[in-house]
């Protein structure tokens, strides 16, 4: 339907029409600035050896036979060994479809037992939001995740849903973004801000996140960029500074 | 008459702030609309919904009040009653809409980045269950939570207004011990699929029953302290207070300025229990709008407020329309830009709309002849009767 009303889009500044091939990623500083440290990650930067698990839902996911080397997980390790030649990294990606946070905190102590991770990215809040679950139950439930991965001697970083603008007026985020803010600032952890910066990309004209068609390309290079985006706030962590020579910023 | 205490002619400032109210919800009920901006809950805790719903009870008091009085308590509660069964009636017109849009929408989305936000969709699998969910008021759709809130403390009205006719201090005691006991124990309603209603209605019925109060003569009471200086600054301060706060989620890194040990006493602000900050700050609101906007202000009768009053003066009807454009105006913005140029466009032609339907209800009203029935009455009884 966009085709036909292009006399209007032209009408109006900065609407998303037409998604071009990035080149490279566009990443506010400050949406991506951890403001707390991470000091799990910067012992382990000492021992040259970083080991990540994220765990997520369905849009850590991405389908397809090379969905798991697509997905942010895969792209945050890539961009993590591009700019530190010297650390061994490895991301682990625990994802599945339809959890909600409590569902995934189920499985928190085995994830901590196994992997022993030094950082644990967490995204959620997306089915929470589906399914209506109690807001002060999802910060119960948050807390207690992140009580967890902290007792298992490892860092948090959460991250919140993905910007959808097609299915913004079915599922109410606005609350469970807002517990999830307040939960990362009371508890000290960094919050990934996935719906800002999402939101960023698409008011930039960045990416048109507003296409309702089958294009893995497109999602693809979402993914791309959210690595990279994670990447770069684990940086701004201060982590490894003093520890690690960065290779130049390539995005 | 038994009660001289219900105010004879209609606060044209109601109408007012009802309307702007009316305009404000639907901005906000607009995903990612960036003229919400100008929208009040951007500059402190309460926004557009606390202003509805006090001006919805102060109007319910006033108009069944009347009806309570002169023609006793079966007529007033059955007159209620029936405007709680329209307003139900109202709520499942636009759920249906709802059901077109998505509907729609889950027809044509299959972009692989959102997989996970394509469940949402789900339920329109079992519309057997949806449906009836919907019918119980238990399934209720983002932005459709209002009316439904609205329908309960209608339907609980008829005893309140009955006591608050009486003892009206009392109903108030009554209607902050109900809501104090709600933040003890956690009462709510239940909702479909989980959770629990997104505006309680058992926590803001204070609102409601605080704004019929008032119109019951509250008003008058509160009248001397409003006019005191130290409550004039104690909310001006407050409200202050509140945009700071307000600004620190909003501006990149904002959180900082923010001591820790209040932010452990402020946060959470809890929207569906009302909470107390919001309430205080919905009462620091109205106690400087009431004191530097008095009910003869000359600028009320000026021509370029005509269109918000006329709005406030059709609040069911513009309150329905207001969802159903939101849902057009976000399908605009999917289906065709999501550009600053268009939210601005379907922000503005949305209003516009509303206006003009306000404008047809009028003329409707007149030309149905609902006009005074004998020329004593005051000239706009027929409104008070009407809206509630």
């Amino acid at each position: 339907m966009r085709g036909w009303i292009g006399a209007l889009a032209l009408l109006c500044a900065g609407s998303p029409a037409v998604a071009q091939e990035p080149a490279r990623c566009s990443v506010p500083e400050y949406l991506v600035l951890a403001e707390q440290p991470l000091p799990r990650v910067a012992a382990a930067a000492k021992a040259r050896q970083l080991n990540i698990a994220v765990v997520g839902s369905g849009s850590t996911m991405l389908a397809g036979s090379d969905g798991t080397s697509a997905a942010y997980p895969a792209r945050l390790e890539a961009a993590l060994v591009r700019r530190m030649p010297s650390l061994a990294v490895k991301v682990t990606p625990f994802a599945k479809g339809r959890q909600t946070a409590q569902d995934m905190v189920k499985g928190f102590p085995q994830i901590m037992a196994d992997l022993k991770p030094d950082l644990v990215v967490w995204q959620t809040g997306t089915v929470d939001a589906i399914r209506g679950v109690e807001p002060d139950q999802f910060r119960i439930v948050l807390e207690r995740g992140i009580k967890i991965v902290q007792r298992a001697r490892a860092d948090v970083i959460l991250m919140n849903m993905q910007y959808s603008p097609r299915t913004e007026m079915l599922i109410a985020l606005g609350p469970y973004a807002v517990t999830m803010r307040v939960v990362a600032q009371q508890m000290g952890v960094p919050l990934f801000d996935r719906l800002s910066l999402m939101r960023r990309w698409s008011e930039d004209g960045q990416f048109d996140l507003y296409a309702a068609h089958r294009d893995t390309g497109l999602a693809k290079r979402v993914h791309d960029c959210l690595g990279k985006a994670v990447a770069a706030m684990i940086v701004s962590s201060g982590a490894f500074q003093g520890v690690i020579p960065l290779a130049p910023r390539v995005q | 008459m038994a009660t001289p205490a219900i105010p004879r002619e209609r606060d044209l400032r109601l109408d007012l702030f009802r309307g702007i109210a009316l305009w404000l919800i639907f901005l906000n009920h607009i995903p990612s609309n960036f003229v919400a901006w100008v929208t009040s809950r951007n500059y402190g805790f309460s926004d557009a919904t606390e202003i509805f719903i006090f001006i919805s009870g102060y109007t319910a008091a006033f108009v069944y009040g009347r009806a309570m009085t002169e023609r006793g308590p079966l007529v007033a509660s059955a007159r209620i009653l029936r405007r709680a069964w329209q307003i139900y009636v109202a709520h499942i017109f636009l759920f249906t809409i709802y059901l077109a849009e998505i509907s729609y929408v889950a027809s044509s989305f299959e972009n692989p980045l959102y997989t996970e936000e394509m469940n949402v969709l789900d339920f329109l699998k079992e519309p057997d269950v949806t449906i009836v969910q919907a019918l119980l008021l238990k399934f209720k759709p983002v932005n459709m939570d209002v009316l439904p809130l609205y329908i309960v403390l209608l339907i609980l009205f008829p005893p309140v207004l009955w006591l608050l006719l009486r003892r009206p201090a009392l109903a108030l005691a009554a209607s902050v011990s109900l809501y104090i006991l709600t933040w003890e124990f956690g009462w709510n309603i239940p909702s479909y699929p989980s959770g629990h209603w997104y505006f309680n209605p058992f926590a803001w019925q204070l609102l409601f029953v605080f704004g019929a109060w008032c119109a019951l003569g509250g008003a008058e009471r509160l009248a001397p302290a409003l006019r005191w200086r130290g409550v004039t600054v104690a909310a001006a301060v407050y409200l202050i207070f509140a945009l700071l706060i307000t600004l620190s989620w909003h501006v990149p890194g904002g959180s900082r300025f923010v001591p820790g040990w209040l932010e452990d006493h402020l946060y959470p602000i809890d929207k569906t229990n009302l909470d107390v900050l919001r309430f205080a700050h919905f009462l620091a609101l109205a106690a400087l709008t009431v004191k530097f906007v008095p009910q003869d202000w000359a600028g009320l009768k000026h021509p370029a407020l005509r269109p918000a009053i006329l709005c406030g003066q059709h609040s069911l009807e513009i309150f329905c329309l207001g969802v159903f454009l939101a849902f057009a105006a976000h399908f605009a913005l999917v289906e065709f830009s999501g550009g600053a140029g268009m939210q601005i466009f379907v922000s503005a032609v949305g209003i516009l709309v509303m206006i003009a339907a306000a404008m047809l209800l009028s003329w409707y009203k007149k030309s149905e002849g609902r006009r005074p029935v004998s020329p004593s009455k005051p000239p706009d009884a027929d409104l008070a009767g009407g809206e509630a």
